[in-house]
């Protein structure tokens, strides 16, 4: 693996870009790019993170912006061959608002801005995001969003139970998410979509390290 | 060119929780005001626009609504123009 390269996707306000490099290039050894949200040349790079923070101050609502960065119009072509694509946090709602993933991020039910970590159920294996090779099935994962909370309407909700979409949900629902949904993924499998972050949850020195094997699983084919 | 006055509101569907509008909601009941059963909120966007007829101008604001203004799978939108 030692080409493969993980683009790192920064736009004005992106805040958590920084942590991801670290915790792929530092924890696992993954290379990375920093990619600007001007560029459209994905050619170089194998799998790409959407990083948490406040894309375009999160003006208009959270992801709205940055949904026509010429970077992410090039991401269709991206996701349709079959490479990774992880949205956390803020890149998740980037992929809800661009129509990557179903659903929207809404403002958490208590208004809280919630800064905490949570337990998580692995609910679903599609994508092979969360193969920890303990089949430890509850993962703990911090979360630090004011605008987390995952809304459906039951029709959509059905065919995310069906079709096994939904890779994780809390265990103590925080923010008032329908269905305690924490992360979801696209039919394929090779978009995930997570308002937790498993970036800061890479070495057990700072709290953890559940956040390893989904980070790690951007390798995968 | 005609030059157009647009108003567009952008309001959460009635089956999405606005907390935002429920903390008001509270405030407005502590400061007194009585008989208050529901408070949402909404955005009010103003554009000012150019284009050959209303027509034009309509066929533009349904795209810039439906694709940005608003999030349909949370909010609806309804717009009133004016010509100048």
């Amino acid at each position: 693996m030692e080409n493969f390269t993980v683009g790192v996707v920064v736009f004005p306000g992106s805040n958590c870009d920084r942590d991801v490099s670290w915790a792929l290039e530092g924890c696992l050894d993954i290379r990375t790019k920093y990619l600007w949200h001007e560029s459209s040349d994905l050619s170089d790079v194998d799998a790409i993170v959407l990083p948490g923070g406040f894309s375009y101050g999160d003006y208009l609502r959270c992801g709205a912006i940055a949904r026509f960065s010429p970077l992410i119009n090039a991401l269709d072509e991206f996701v349709k061959s079959g490479k990774r694509v992880l949205g956390i946090c803020n890149g998740f709602q980037i992929l809800t608002e661009s129509g990557f993933l179903p659903g929207a991020l809404v403002a958490n039910k208590n208004l809280n801005f919630i800064c905490d970590d949570v337990e998580l159920d692995i609910v679903s294996s599609k994508g092979g995001w969360f193969n920890n090779g303990v089949e430890k099935q509850t993962i703990k994962l911090p979360i630090a969003h004011g605008e987390g909370r995952y809304y459906c309407d039951s029709d959509t909700l059905k065919k995310l139970v069906d079709n096994e979409l939904i890779a994780l949900r809390y265990k103590n629902n925080p923010n008032g998410s329908s269905f305690d949904i924490a992360g979801i993924t696209n039919e394929k499998g090779n978009v995930l979509g997570l308002m937790p972050h498993p970036e800061r949850a890479c070495d057990e020195t700072i709290g953890g390290t559940d956040g390893l094997f989904t980070l790690k699983s951007l390798i995968l084919k | 060119m005609d030059q157009f006055a647009v108003k567009v509101l952008v309001r959460l569907r009635s089956s999405v929780l606005d907390p935002a509008g429920e903390a008001t909601k509270s405030a407005s009941i502590k400061l007194g005001a009585e008989g208050i059963k529901s408070l949402r909120i909404g955005k009010m966007i103003e554009v000012k626009i150019e284009g050959n007829g209303e027509n034009e101008v309509r066929e533009k604001i349904d795209l810039l609504c439906d694709r940005l203004f608003a999030n349909t799978v949370i909010e609806d939108y309804e717009y009133s123009l004016e010509k100048l």
